[in-house]
């Protein structure tokens, strides 16, 4: 007789190659390249004023020594 | 009595289908017949013949800026291999018409383009990234995916796989 485990790791394994597959797997993208027109929109960029990403930065230098690490643009169509 | 092990063997074959579902890709690869550029809709001027001919099908928006640097190389090719029977056709996936339509006449592209209206036709080539071209030799077969636009690499290595397609003959490779 087989050992009750074995359903359950057929499960765990099942599951874990579910997730891995939804996470890493083309399948997991969303919004596919031709659907990202809006994201390309100008006014979808979060540093569209760089008077105002200035005074952010100057902010958060002086009021919370914090400089940096605002990471690269956060829209656009993805392109190349 | 129902086995106490039925409800976790179902769940796992339910993961097992996800999980496989979520690898399956529709993507035209290089070897697949791509599909008729008539689902796309009218061209303008018309589309030209493709049959038994070498086609560059370049997908572009008027918003994907790697697009509009690619116009001038496209055109290049065109006017260097149109004679020896190169078709191109570049297919816009804009949603909007005034913006395709003023890519168009701002750029003033040599060879037919298209809008791809419900988007219909890159749904199903399923396009990598914006923009792709795809080679299509004169079996009407995949040959060549491009995708992006890295200006003279991009440019140098289509003339070479336009050069080897045109030298087939017709039927496809020997």
């Amino acid at each position: 007789m087989r050992s009750p485990r074995f359903p359950r790791l057929i499960l765990l394994a099942g599951l874990g190659l579910a997730a891995a597959a939804g996470c890493a797997g083309p399948g997991a993208v969303r919004v596919h390249p031709w659907e990202r027109g809006a994201l390309a929109d100008p006014t979808m960029q979060p540093d569209r004023d760089p008077l105002g990403s200035a005074m952010s930065e100057h902010v958060f230098y002086s009021r919370e020594a914090a400089s940096g690490g605002r990471g690269v643009g956060g829209s656009g169509c993805g392109c190349n | 009595m129902s086995s106490p092990h039925k409800l976790p063997r179902a769940a796992a074959v339910l993961a097992l289908a996800l999980a496989l579902a979520g690898t399956a890709r529709g993507e035209i690869k290089v070897g697949d017949v791509f599909p008729p550029l008539a689902a796309a809709g009218p061209a303008d001027p018309g589309l030209p013949a493709t049959s038994g001919r070498v086609v560059l099908v370049d997908f572009w928006a008027s918003w994907c800026a790697p697009c509009k640097s690619s116009f001038p190389a496209y055109a290049r090719l065109y006017a260097d291999y149109a004679p020896r029977g190169l078709v191109v056709v570049a297919v816009s996936i804009d949603n909007s018409a005034d913006d395709y339509a003023a890519f168009v006449r701002k750029h003033r592209p040599p060879f037919p383009t298209v809008r791809d209206r419900d988007q219909g036709l890159v749904s199903t080539v399923a396009i990598p990234g914006m923009p792709t071209s795809y080679l299509i030799g004169r079996d009407g077969r995949v040959r060549y995916v491009h995708e992006g636009f890295h200006t003279g690499e991009t440019e140098r290595t289509l003339r070479a796989e336009i050069q080897s397609l045109l030298a087939e003959p017709a039927g496809g490779p020997p």
